[in-house]
């Protein structure tokens, strides 16, 4: 079985490690109601896409 | 022929997936409007929307064909009564999906997937008129390259003549 040959340096790890982020998600404004919402989702405050009714609140 | 669809199915086997979006279409015609994942919702539109064209036609052999997959007799009853007069002038596009955003606990993207309203008689006059202006347009491009054509085949003579 392959194996490591040197132990990976605090340095190594540190810097694989720095690229490992999180994406800030998109946000846009509601059309109804405003609050930020993802675009081509239905909004989850007002629960409208399109301005039409889609999820009960 | 039609493609086979590629990929794996729904719930892991072909019987699974026939069943699951059976189980599905009864729900939806059923309900109206179900909440289910992405996935199973685009997958259920066609299925879903085959059978309410059998259903517009509504002779008994294509009640029978729709009773294959739906074996609920009181709801191919609705979906022949009420569901298909509703589309009589819709020329397909029955279900509507809207993205509802992630599940909580597995993140899975969800949708509503519902049956459309019927047309009224406003979107029916501007669908009628647009789909006329289409067809005027392709007959105008069919008569330019009829047109070009011959325009084009005659110099080529004269020059063999030359």
């Amino acid at each position: 079985m392959a194996v490591p040959k040197r132990k990976m340096s605090r340095s190594n790890t540190r810097h694989r490690r720095s690229q490992w982020k999180a994406a800030v998600t998109p946000l846009v404004a509601c059309e109804r109601c405003h609050e930020p919402k993802q675009q081509h989702i239905a909004c989850p405050s007002c629960g409208t896409y399109n301005k039409r009714q889609v999820l009960e609140v | 022929m039609p493609k086979p669809t590629k990929g794996a199915r729904l719930g892991g086997s072909a019987a699974h997936e026939k069943l699951l979006l059976a189980n599905l279409a009864k729900s939806l015609f059923e309900h109206g409007r179900i909440t289910t994942t992405e996935a199973k919702a685009r997958r259920l539109r066609p299925v879903a929307e085959r059978l309410i064209t059998k259903a517009k036609k509504g002779d008994i052999h294509n009640r029978r064909l729709v009773l294959q997959q739906i074996t609920d007799k009181s709801v191919v009853h609705t979906l022949f009564t009420e569901i298909a007069p509703r589309y009589e002038n819709r020329p397909g596009g029955y279900t509507r999906i809207t993205k509802i955003g992630n599940r909580r606990g597995d993140n899975a993207p969800m949708a509503v997937i519902e049956l459309v309203e019927a047309l009224t008689v406003a979107q029916q006059a501007t669908g009628e008129a647009e789909a006329a202006t289409k067809r005027a347009v392709k007959e105008a491009e069919a008569k330019a390259e009829a047109t070009e054509a011959v325009e084009d085949a005659a110099p080529a003579e004269e020059s063999k003549e030359a």
